[in-house]
């Protein structure tokens, strides 16, 4: 059985590092919202875990594709571990909305597009992984997560335009605002600094966690096979 | 059916040629429909159970005549939705039960002939369900849903979801929870279809000009166009074996 390798461990701690260098950006770096106040931090990590949940998408959508081109299992491994992070940082990244919505919305929940998208890729990862506990042949359980995967990354954009279509109150900070959106707000070079390196850091936390899960994956398929011996 | 009756035949013409791939595809669809002929199962199903949810709503909304107006094309999808997964899912779960589904498959015919056939059997079931729907709200309701423009996204609707339906409830019957799963599994990636689908009905019920309905009209015609290609690709590893 190997062990956990060097370089794993020199990136949790990278990670680490990385990690409470944001924190110090957001909280100290950054300068103070003038309207918003301190409930503006939220924005920095908001965003940040947001982008983690929809990598993930993308990460376990062409994880399909190439599963189903090639057929190498890890790929499987790979869309999973993808899915499983993504549902807990969209998660994260809802529940943090609220807290800023709150306040500046005056509601903890609206039904406007990015809302109600977020909740609809949240319940798309959820069926994914209901599909997989639902079939034991691993060849199928993996085909049939590659298609859904696939599935579902091709029905959130239209999705998200039709549900656009109807009305929106979300502020886009990044590109075009509409001035109709409340709590918009133009960033500072400081808080851009502190938003850009968000983004970063919780890629790399993304990769951290998606590499020690593969790793995962792939001890738990080791330990499926010694049962299968020790059983026969 | 006699083309079927020469294997030999058929094998030498299955390969490749658009005349075979259109034989297989109707044989399929006539399959489905003489066996629903004959049995009545599912169509009767799928119609109580839609009448069934219409009378649910009518007491659960206080369906007068004002709250109709702004309702009416939410519950008709609302109803097309549920009694359509009933349908699906029965569908595919006739197929599954005694080892249909894989003498389709062994037989010597393009795959994607059997999901084009499962499906237009599929959207055959769901349009009678939805004929008798539409009359029948109209006289409940005292109100006339019989629109061109609403026929249209009717149709149109239908296709979208009945296409990704049938690729997800083949999905669905090989996994252990089978009847709970096609739901959760269909009903966040048809959202799209549902919001277009219950925007335009309502818009062509309240006479809505044209020009303001066509954005959603064009949506449920590229989702129609991406789904059923999608749908057509992936088949094949959805049935592999």
């Amino acid at each position: 059985m190997e062990t956990k390798p060097r370089w794993l461990t020199v990136l949790d701690v990278l990670t680490a590092i990385f990690f409470v260098v944001a924190v110090f950006l957001v909280f100290v770096f950054a300068p103070m919202e003038r309207t918003m106040g301190l409930v503006q931090k939220v924005f920095y990590f908001h965003v940040a875990t947001a982008w983690v949940g929809m990598l993930g998408f993308m990460v376990a959508a062409v994880a399909g594709i190439l599963y189903l081109i090639k057929g190498d299992r890890q790929y499987d491994t790979l869309g999973l571990a993808a899915v499983e992070i993504s549902l807990v940082f969209f998660f994260v990244a809802i529940i943090m909305g609220s807290v800023w919505a709150r306040p500046i919305w005056n509601t903890w929940w609206t039904w406007d597009p990015r809302l109600t998208t977020a909740t609809i890729v949240e319940l798309i990862y959820a069926a994914y992984i209901m599909l997989r506990q639902g079939i034991e042949d691993p060849d199928r359980r993996a085909r049939f997560g590659a298609v859904y995967a696939i599935l579902g990354f091709l029905s959130v954009p239209l999705t998200f335009i039709s549900i656009r279509l109807l009305r929106t109150i979300h502020p886009v900070v990044i590109g075009s605002g509409d001035p109709s959106a409340e709590g918009a707000f133009n960033m500072s070079p400081r808080m851009k600094v502190a938003f850009f390196y968000s983004l970063f850091t919780f890629s790399v936390v993304f990769v951290d966690l998606l590499l020690h899960r593969l790793r995962m994956g792939k001890l738990a398929a080791r330990v499926e096979e010694l049962r299968l011996k020790v059983s026969a | 059916m006699n083309e079927l009756t020469s294997p030999t035949a058929e094998r030498a013409s299955a390969t490749g040629s658009a005349g075979a791939f259109w034989r297989a595809m109707w044989a399929v669809v006539w399959k489905d429909l003489s066996a629903e002929w004959r049995s009545r199962e599912l169509l009767t199903g799928m119609l109580v159970f839609a009448v069934l949810v219409i009378l649910i709503f009518n007491f659960a909304l206080e369906l007068d005549a004002k709250a109709r107006a702004s309702v009416t094309s939410g519950v008709l999808w609302v109803t097309f939705a549920f009694a359509g997964t009933l349908g699906l899912n029965r569908s595919m779960a006739s197929e599954k039960d005694r080892g249909c589904l894989d003498g389709l498959l062994l037989a010597p015919v393009d795959r994607s002939a059997i999901y084009f056939g499962k499906a237009i059997g599929n959207l055959i079931f769901m349009l009678v369900v939805e004929m008798v729907v539409l009359p029948l709200y109209s006289v409940l309701y005292n109100t006339n849903l019989f629109h061109p423009g609403l026929l249209l996204v009717v149709l149109m609707g239908s296709i979208g979801y009945v296409a990704v339906g049938t690729l997800l409830s083949t999905m669905a019957v090989q996994a252990r929870t089978r009847d709970i799963l096609l739901p959760i599994l269909l009903f966040p990636l048809v959202v799209p279809v549902m919001i277009a689908a219950v925007k335009a009905s309502g818009g062509f019920l309240q006479g809505v000009p044209w020009e303001e309905l066509k954005v959603w009209i064009n949506l449920l015609l590229v989702y129609d166009v991406i789904f059923v290609a999608i749908a057509f690709m992936f088949f094949d590893y959805v049935v592999e074996e």
